[in-house]
């Protein structure tokens, strides 16, 4: 089985590049499932549903939604091997910039539009750094010159991931983003790979569901703003 | 140097072959794509916009040259090939244009930004009507000075061989300066549209039927004259739009010297207009036509 790591900034366009990729793959003869990793809801399980393939969701709920993708990679295997098909594509809510789901040995796709802002793939860091192939969206709105300012923009954070235009209303850049899913290699077992970037370590008393600001209510791994250096800044 | 490109014919909407089975566009040249609502010309210009290589919807192959596109390979000249300006595009950049202009320049590295940047605005403001300046802000622009700007960008800063463009003919420019700027520079320009007179200005045009290319033609010599007597109505028509605009009076006899300007039929324009005072300098700007924004719209 291949499996297909898609993050992405919110409403980017993942599942509109995946479903047209995944028609393509059918068309082929290949058998996908797909599943959707998100915090409170999602309604992607229904449009991927009309493809007739096999849809799982998982909500992390009050548990972060990288943390919740990780801890259960194994399960989400072993569901699609249950369903016997060739290709996994795994869409994550990609929520916290801090992140970034790619795992070894899979093939992990960023997807970003144009609409984001020039500066932002700086910002979106590891999600997008880590990928083998970022999908840019929403060109068809946007003016040439910005498309390929932004593009330059993406290279710079990524300069080693396929970079491919795609048009999420037309499907335009399917073709290609399915026969990179094809070349792709498979995965023997999900077990012992390894995330290409570590997830923060911040277990602090929020995380377990602590509401009340204040000091005395904190515990576990907090971290303080150094004003210090604000200051300084200032007095120049 | 990009010689022509072809394009090899698929299937149309019912699986039938289209009844063009090949057509080449050659560096300079202009092919109009026609047809009604739905009948494919989007799709025309999205196959060749990804080189598409008999696995898009319509089954087209789209050569280079003569060679198919080596859909793996990731040429940044290749890359560059094909520059595009559709109805639907918009800036989005909140920054101003002479240091958004400079951002790209730098990002296709172009030896003397500064006097790349002043071409890009020299030809924009003569595209469009009420001209911007290099601190005007992008997002601010009307959707005539937008694309004005994007068409003067796409000519000078991105400069990719083949350019793409999908009716613009409402986007309130002066649309047959603006396709002269293009093919002027020996570019592939594949122009969706459905104005006669930007069809007339093609070499060939292409009939889209159901999807599939139904037809193709070549401009004839007779359709060129009809053409030229199209340019002069549009000249006509524009030396009366800006003679509204710039608050003067129109009537059929030349009465009140200042203000008066002589009625015309269709076909030359009045040399007595040639002599208004004040008519002249309005005269002059109109000789391009199509201008069609309405300068009061902001
Ligand atoms: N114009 C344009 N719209 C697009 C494009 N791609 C996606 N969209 C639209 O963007 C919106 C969001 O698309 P989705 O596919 O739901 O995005 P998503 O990343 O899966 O969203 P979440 O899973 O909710 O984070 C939809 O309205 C799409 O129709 C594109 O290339 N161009
Ligand atoms: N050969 C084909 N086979 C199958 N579907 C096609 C084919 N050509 C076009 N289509 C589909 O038909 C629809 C209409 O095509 P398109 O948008 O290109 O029309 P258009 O001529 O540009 O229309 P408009 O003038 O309204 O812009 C699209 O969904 C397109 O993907
Ligand atoms: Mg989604
Ligand atoms: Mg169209």
């Amino acid at each position: 089985m291949r499996l297909v790591i898609v993050a992405g900034t919110p409403s980017s366009g993942k599942t509109s590049v995946m479903i047209h990729t995944i028609a393509h793959l059918l068309k082929n003869g290949i058998s996908v499932a797909a599943c959707k990793i998100d915090c409170l809801q999602t309604s992607d399980d229904e449009r991927y549903r009309r493809l007739n393939i096999p849809v799982a969701v998982g909500l992390s709920d009050y548990i972060c939604p990288d943390h919740f993708y990780v801890a259960n990679l194994e399960e989400i295997e072993r569901w699609a091997e249950e369903q016997a098909v060739e290709v996994l594509v795994l869409e994550t809510a990609g929520l916290c910039h801090r992140c970034a789901p790619a795992v070894y040995g899979c093939l992990s796709i960023c997807v970003i539009d144009n609409l984001i802002g020039i500066e932002t793939p700086k910002k979106v860091g590891p999600m997008l750094s880590t990928a083998d192939i970022v999908v840019i969206t929403k060109g068809d709105i946007v003016s040439q010159a910005e498309r390929e300012v932004f593009r330059h923009k993406v290279e710079i954070v990524n300069p080693h991931a396929m970079v491919l235009d795609f048009n999420g209303l037309t499907g335009k850049g399917s073709l290609r983003l399915k026969n990179e899913i094809v070349k792709s290699k498979e995965l023997d077992s999900i077990t012992g790979k390894e995330l290409k970037y570590p997830m923060p370590a911040a277990i602090c008393s929020y995380c377990a569901g602590e509401t009340i600001v204040g000091k005395t209510y904190q515990m576990g791994n907090v971290k303080k703003v150094d004003f210090g250096r604000v200051d300084q800044c200032l007095e120049k | 140097m990009l010689g022509k490109i072809s394009i090899i014919g698929g299937l149309d909407k019912d699986g039938n072959p289209e009844k063009v089975q090949r057509l080449d566009i050659a560096a300079g040249e202009v092919l109009a794509v026609v047809g009604p609502t739905g009948s494919g010309k989007t799709q025309l210009i999205s196959d060749i916009e990804q080189y598409a290589d008999g696995e898009t919807l319509t089954g087209r192959t789209i050569l280079i040259d003569e060679q198919p596109m080596d859909q793996g390979s990731e040429d940044k000249e290749l890359r560059h090939l094909v520059a595009e300006v559709s109805q639907n595009m918009n800036f989005v950049i909140d920054m101003s244009i002479e240091e958004f202009l400079l951002m790209h320049a730098q990002v296709r590295a172009i030896n003397n930004p500064q006097k790349t940047i002043q071409k890009v605005l020299t030809i924009s403001n003569e595209l469009s009507g009420e001209p911007v300046f290099p601190t005007d802000n992008l997002t601010r622009l009307s959707g005539g000075q937008s694309r004005a700007l994007m068409v003067a960008d796409v000519a000078t800063i991105s400069n990719a061989p083949v350019v793409l463009i999908d009716e613009i003919e409402n986007a309130g420019i002066d649309r047959l300066k603006a396709l002269k700027i293009l093919t002027g520079q020996g570019k592939i320009v594949l122009l969706v549209s459905h104005d006669p007179t930007l069809i007339l200005m093609a070499r060939q045009r292409v009939i889209m039927k159901n999807g599939g290319m139904d037809k193709l033609y070549q401009t004839t010599v007779e359709e060129k004259k009809i053409l030229e007597g199209l340019i002069g109505q549009e000249k006509h028509f524009a030396s009366l739009r800006d003679h509204l605009r710039s608050g003067k009076r129109i009537g059929m006899k030349n009465e009140n010297k200042e203000e008066w300007y002589r009625g015309q039929s269709f076909g030359t324009l009045s040399a007595e207009y040639q002599q208004i005072p004040g008519g002249n300098a309005q005269g002059a700007r109109s000789e391009d036509a199509g201008e069609t924004r309405d300068r009061d719209s902001n």
